[in-house]
């Protein structure tokens, strides 16, 4: 078995896996997102339910973090692996004209990616856990809307946002359809999988994009 | 016409290479690229000075010795060719070409433009072969029916010459195209699937050990190899792959 998981193949099946986890995460995510787009109360219901239930917390959460340390760390892996394997660079390279530049540049869009997540971490992640077990503040079910929208306030973090969903479609557009390809999925019905995959790598990231400029500029008065 | 060339000399495996500049006065455009190559080195051997050392063999695209990386790619500018079958007509007059060898850590540089690909040979010979009896005891193996889909898929796979343009295209330098061609060829046809699962594994074992990269599915590999080998063997080889894990 040792062998199996440190085989090439077996560790770009870790990637694609982890990958598609995160891409059904992502799903969720925005559609929960996008009812404080729709109606604030949806949006506080489905924040305080993800905020409290048990199963989400202590089951579905560690397993969201386990996802993107495991999809991270085995990119650093591959990465660090498929430089060694070319110690002695071209002087003259043309990945251009054989390679988009996207699929070549996985590990920026990537890292890119997981900046962001530091900052959006740092945003509501850790202000969820001072909230709720270092000032051990009573259960609010109407304050997510509020917060949520007090974020985009600031124009600096709204097109941090902006950037790095950008940079997430990017990420997608080629990670997605990958994911199929590194677990043996190529066949008649690859071509119409790679457009929804391409379709699902715009919308999302776009839809995101959306509610942090319409939170932007149309800020809660009080 | 008038070529600058860009040469990479490097006396042995363990020299320090460089691009040296050459200029070649009246190519023809009907010329190979090799024969471009051979009046050069017979300008150099008139000169006193050491020729430049390239592979070649067949000269007809089939025996995949031929393994420059010209101006950024392997086999050159024009696509489904090796060098031997690229001609100068697809150059300009007072065009410069950078010419390299293919570069991966498990093809070594020997001199000047030869890489030693005896990484390929090491992962045929881990599983690249059929030593069950196919001749006729019980049922010849010819005497098998095949499907046409999947005999054409082998005999497209079996295309592969093993020039490794698909390792010198790949930013990752990985050899998961050649491996999957190889591994395909076998395990489409009846007479490889009695050893499908030991191939997979001891081909893929030693294609890690040489140190190829990892596939990150860019496609650099299809779009650059001479035979036009699809990227569809790949997805069979890490489906052959898993499902021998599963089996032990």
């Amino acid at each position: 078995m040792s062998t199996v998981i440190k085989s090439s193949i077996a560790r770009k099946v870790v990637m694609a896996l982890s990958g598609l986890f995160l891409v059904f995460f992502l799903a969720l995510h925005v559609t929960i997102n996008f009812t404080s787009v729709v109606s604030p109360d949806l949006f506080n219901t489905w924040s305080h339910f993800m905020g409290y239930n048990g199963l989400v917390q202590y089951i579905m959460q560690p397993i969201l973090i386990a996802g993107v340390i495991v999809h991270f760390v085995m990119g650093i892996v591959l990465e660090i692996q498929n430089n060694k394997a070319r110690t002695v660079k071209y002087v003259k390279y043309k990945g251009g004209d054989n390679a988009s530049w996207v699929s070549r540049n996985m590990i920026v869009t990537g890292l890119v990616v997981l900046a962001f997540l530091g900052l959006h971490f740092y945003d509501f992640w850790v202000h969820e856990m001072t909230y709720k077990y270092i000032e051990s503040s009573p259960e609010d079910p109407t304050r997510y809307y509020e917060e949520t929208v007090m974020k985009f306030a600031p124009m600096w973090r709204t097109l941090l946002y902006v950037v790095s969903f950008v940079l997430l479609s990017l990420h997608l557009w080629h990670g997605f359809a990958s994911s199929f390809q590194s677990m043996g999925f190529n066949n008649k019905y690859t071509p119409v999988l790679k457009k929804f995959t391409q379709a699902y790598a715009i919308v999302v990231p776009l839809v995101f994009i959306f509610i942090a400029v319409y939170h932007h500029f149309n800020p809660i008065s009080h | 016409m008038k070529i600058y060339l860009k040469v990479w000399r490097q006396k042995d495996a363990s020299a320090k290479g460089e691009l040296v500049d050459y200029t070649m006065e009246s190519v023809e455009g009907d010329m190979s690229f090799l024969e471009m190559l051979d009046i050069l080195n017979e300008d150099l051997i008139a000169k006193g000075e050491i020729p430049v050392e390239f592979d070649h063999d067949c000269r007809e695209g089939i025996c995949g010795t031929c393994s420059l990386q010209i101006n950024g790619r392997p086999h050159g500018p024009d696509r489904l060719i090796t060098a031997c079958q690229l001609h100068m007509r697809s150059f300009k007059d007072g065009d410069t070409i950078v010419i390299e060898p293919f570069r991966a850590k498990a093809f070594p540089v020997v001199k000047d433009l030869i890489v030693d690909r005896t990484s390929f040979e090491r992962i045929q010979q881990a599983g690249g072969f059929i030593s069950v009896n196919t001749s006729g005891q019980p049922v010849d193996a010819n005497a098998i029916p095949i499907e046409k889909e999947f005999a054409d898929k082998a005999f497209n796979a079996a295309t592969c010459i093993g020039c490794g343009a698909c390792v010198a295209a790949c930013k990752n330098a990985s050899a998961m195209l050649f491996t999957s061609a190889k591994v395909s060829q076998f395990a489409l046809l009846p007479q490889g699937k009695v050893e499908a699962v030991e191939r997979v594994q001891n081909m893929v074992r030693q294609m890690d050990l040489e140190g190829f990269g990892n596939c990150t599915n860019t496609g650099a590999c299809e779009i650059e190899c001479p035979k036009g080998i699809s990227l569809e063997n790949i997805a069979r080889m890490n489906r052959e792959y898993l499902s021998a894990s599963l089996k032990g």
